[in-house]
């Protein structure tokens, strides 16, 4: 199953992002899933679920925010979103389009973490770290 | 507690597609065209394949292949007899190839093996026939330049709009068992609208590999972008 391989990949860039926070539990990751991904939100949540548990991941909520896709028209050159994906014509002329612009994604946006108060560096140094 | 949000901005499959990069730069360097085939179970990939390797070879092409399954090695068997090298990954239950499969099947390519695990310098073409399926392959980049997706008479005018992922991820399409459209009341205008809707400007083959329909164009479209590949 598809969906459980995604998940199985987003354990992992997760756990291996959040090992520069010690200490840190991470409660929410956050996806951008274009409708072009061919990822259906509730056999990942369900993949989700069974493949955090028993991880330092369990609990961590998974948010999904689902993309339409973004064509391009050549014919009359305006960006447009489409309401599905079963017909690539631009909403405005009626164009085929074949240059996408969104709905391939397949990307943590963010994961929001949960430290321990304490005497620590300051939180700018350690974020930093990461941003590159 | 703190709460804190660190934004990542990463892919998910990041990983295979730095891997598929690393291939693609290797395939283009060597000089040899790499196709990956997608469709449903039994569309007619190794049958398709089978046409193409022995025709290649006969025109004094060297071709090769690796092709998935979950399971047994049959399809690797059937493609063999045409002479070509091939090489079969069996999954074991994931329903897709991906780059980091590819990598490995290719260093273990023995008897024609250079410095660089398999002798890709030594191929024009290298044909990938995927596991036999229309969701999981579209996400995987393989290092492919050309990806396949084929679609038989027998299935219905309406996969591509029932998989849209796949066909419009998808370089060229090609429709096969053309010799079965008739009783298969197979509506030609519909499948080819169906692609241009999902995949617009894709180019189609329609083929037979019982009678040879069609295969003269799908070896000229070969030889045409090989030669551009080096
Ligand atoms: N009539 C006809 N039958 C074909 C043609 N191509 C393939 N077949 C038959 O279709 C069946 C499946 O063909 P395969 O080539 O094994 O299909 P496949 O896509 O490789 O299948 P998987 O690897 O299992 O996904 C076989 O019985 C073939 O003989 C064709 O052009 N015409
Ligand atoms: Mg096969
Ligand atoms: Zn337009």
């Amino acid at each position: 199953m598809h969906e459980l391989s995604i998940a199985a990949s987003i354990v992992d860039a997760v756990t291996e992002s959040a090992a520069a926070y010690p200490g840190a539990r991470v409660t929410a990751v956050r996806l951008r899933v274009g409708a072009l991904a061919a990822v259906v939100e509730d056999s990942l949540q369900f993949c989700w679920e069974i493949t955090t548990e028993g991880t330092p991941l369990t609990g961590a909520k998974l948010v999904v925010r689902m993309m339409p896709v973004v064509i391009h028209c050549a014919g009359c050159g305006v960006d447009a979103e489409l309401e599905g994906v079963q017909s690539f014509r631009c909403p405005r002329c009626g164009e085929l389009a074949a240059d996408l612009g969104q709905g391939r994604e397949l990307e943590i946006e963010s994961i929001e973490l949960e430290e321990p108060d304490g005497p620590s560096e300051p939180a700018s140094e350690r974020v930093s770290g990461l941003a590159g | 507690m703190t709460t804190r949000i660190v934004e990542l901005r990463r892919g998910i499959l990041k990983k295979n597609d730095e891997l598929a990069a690393g291939l693609r730069s290797r395939f283009s360097a060597a000089g040899v065209l790499v196709l990956n085939l997608v469709s449903s179970p039994g569309t007619g990939k190794t049958t398709f394949l089978e046409w193409t390797l022995r025709k290649l070879r006969e025109a004094g092409a060297r071709a090769a292949a690796l092709v998935g399954d979950l399971e047994t090695d049959n399809d690797a068997r059937r493609l063999a007899a045409s002479g070509a090298p091939v090489r079969q990954i069996n999954t074991h239950g994931i329903c897709h190839l991906d780059a980091e499969m590819v990598g490995k099947h290719l260093e273990s390519w023995g008897e024609t093996a250079g410095a660089d695990g398999m002798a890709l310098a030594a191929l024009d073409y290298l044909f990938i026939e995927n596991v036999g399926n229309l969701v999981c392959p579209s996400s995987y980049d393989l290092g492919e330049r050309i990806r396949v997706a084929l679609l038989s008479v027998t299935e219905g005018e309406d996969k591509p709009l029932k998989y849209p992922t796949l066909f419009n991820s998808a370089d060229t399409a090609v429709i096969t068992k053309i010799d079965l459209a008739e009783p298969c009341a197979f509506d030609r205008e519909l499948a080819l609208r169906n692609l241009n809707e999902i995949r617009p400007g894709i180019r189609v083959f329609e083929t037979s590999a019982k009678t040879g329909a069609g295969m003269e164009k799908w070896l000229g479209y070969l030889q045409a972008e090989r030669t551009q590949a080096s």
